[in-house]
């Protein structure tokens, strides 16, 4: 099995085969956070830069550490504080920091297609770390990966994901990678955030709670995104809680083994109370520790290799 | 292309008396040791650190602890390389150190996979000693690495190429030579 490109730029383009390869290599991966010296000689002398046109937290550490924990070279670039300000376009700026010596482009930015724009112009090996509402391919992947750690299969699990699917990157990579590995997906929320075509990949929606998330496996639970509330979809963040907010009395319409995942940030007390985020079904902060090796994983099978593509 | 059939170098039973000497040598030498360790490589080299654990058991009445490498991430012919194998995880039960480590593999060849796992046994702690263990060697040294403990040793030409094959995975037991036409990559 080889996994045939050059850059990630979502989960819609991989085969099954290619998803389950990269979940393969990342169990290989987490073994080495238990080692005294966490850190492995194979991506030495490569350079990964961090691209982030859009506030990112979690998601550029966690590159950042898996790139440092494979040896490479790691260099983020902030937006704010660079040329992007003085009023660069977005290739010139990546052509400049190709000139650097970039291996790996890791991109976010709030334009769907931007990172494909940038594989197509250069000959660094691109990774889309979120672009827009598009796909966030490291998070479908490591939560994938969280499931197959827990549940040990996908065949037959019913996968809930519940907020502001309209918006959600997260939501749309999660279903491309689950769909493909075999689990039923039901979106939830409220109606006006649940898009109608998605039905046509196989997914449930579903704007009752409790419908939704009866007998389910696994809740996948999104932040509500403010930053892109442009139209008023719904009345208000309190109205949202008291209808869709995830509580104790609530959990126990899904099964009893249900995992509450959530990408981050959580907003407690709006789509997730204390109790659930902190309680014994939430792998939360697992997710977290995943994500790392899920994207040394990425790296890895992105370094190298003549014939790739 | 035709390929030659391949010669059996070790059936079952020259297999496992090989172990029974190697084994031998292994407590002869430090199978009093209490800090005695045995490290095998994936794949093969498990396997083999099993059966070799086993032997040593029954002469010296002391199990010593396995440990598992997976030598990918620490290869040195990454960047040529098209496609990656799956990265296993590696796994040492005990600290390594101030160990006695037998390293244990199944061929001994270029000794490039023999410089990734001293590489990586490093990365896990200090070990008083690491002797290595191989069932073959067939020559063809590239790095300046030699084996404590040899089950059999060849001179083998370019184109031969040793497979050892295991009940464990390939479902036999035994060691063959295999000829490569002569224009394969």
């Amino acid at each position: 099995m080889k996994f045939n490109h050059k850059h990630l730029l979502g989960l819609e383009t991989l085969t099954r085969e290619e998803i389950e390869l990269v979940l393969e290599n990342a169990a290989g991966f987490k073994e080495i956070f238990t080692r005294s010296i966490k850190k492995v000689p194979t991506l030495r002398g490569k350079t990964v830069v961090n691209l982030f046109y859009e506030n990112s937290t979690r998601t550029r550490t966690s590159f950042e550490i898996a790139a440092k924990r494979l040896s490479a070279d790691v260099i983020n670039f902030s937006i704010s504080t660079s040329s992007v300000a003085k009023g660069e376009s977005l290739l010139d700026t990546v052509h400049t920091i190709e000139s650097l010596g970039a291996d790996f482009i890791v991109m976010r930015h709030s334009c769907p297609g931007a990172p494909l724009l940038l594989a197509r112009k250069c000959r660094a090996a691109v990774i889309n770390a979120g672009d827009g509402p598009h796909e966030h391919p490291t998070q479908g992947l490591l939560d994938a990966y969280t499931i197959k750690e827990k549940k040990g299969r996908f065949e037959g699990l019913k996968v809930v994901i519940l907020g502001d699917i309209t918006h959600s990157r997260v939501a749309r990579s999660n279903i491309w990678a689950l769909t493909k590995l075999g689990a039923k997906i039901t979106v939830a929320g409220p109606n006006t955030l649940l898009p109608k075509p998605f039905e046509k990949l196989g997914v449930r929606l579903c704007s009752n709670l409790q419908e939704a998330i009866k007998d389910a496996d696994v809740i996948n639970i999104l932040r509500i995104q403010m930053e892109r509330q442009r139209a008023n979809l719904f009345p208000s963040i309190r109205e949202y809680t008291l209808l869709y907010g995830l509580t104790e009395e609530r959990l126990k319409w899904a099964k009893k083994d249900v995992l509450i995942m959530h990408p981050g940030p959580i907003n407690r007390g709006v789509e997730i109370s204390q109790p659930v985020a902190d309680g014994e079904h939430s792998v939360i902060l697992e997710q977290v520790t995943n994500g790392v090796a899920v994207r040394m994983a990425v790296l890895y099978l992105l370094s190298g290799g003549e014939e790739n593509e | 292309m035709k390929t030659k059939s391949p010669e059996i170098l070790l059936d079952e039973k020259a297999l496992n008396k090989t172990l029974d000497a190697m084994a031998e040598a292994i407590a002869k030498e430090l199978g009093g040791e209490p800090s005695l360790v045995l490290i095998g490589i994936r794949t093969r080299g498990v396997f083999l650190a099993q059966r070799l654990q086993e032997k040593i058991k029954k002469m010296t009445k002391k199990s010593p602890p396995i440990g598992t490498l997976d030598i990918t991430l620490y290869r040195d012919d990454f960047s040529t390389l098209a496609k990656h194998p799956i990265v296993r995880p590696s796994s040492l039960p005990f600290d390594v150190e101030d160990k006695k480590v037998v390293l244990v593999d199944d061929v001994l060849y270029t000794g490039r996979t023999i410089r990734a796992a001293l590489d990586q046994i490093v990365d896990f702690g200090r070990p008083a000693l690491v002797k290595l263990a191989a069932l073959v060697d067939r020559g063809w040294r590239e790095y300046p690495i030699q084996a404590d403990y040899v089950g059999l040793k060849l001179t083998t030409k370019a184109n031969q190429t040793v497979q050892v094959r295991l009940a464990e995975i390939d479902g036999e037991e035994k060691v063959i030579l295999v000829e490569l036409p002569n224009n394969h990559s």
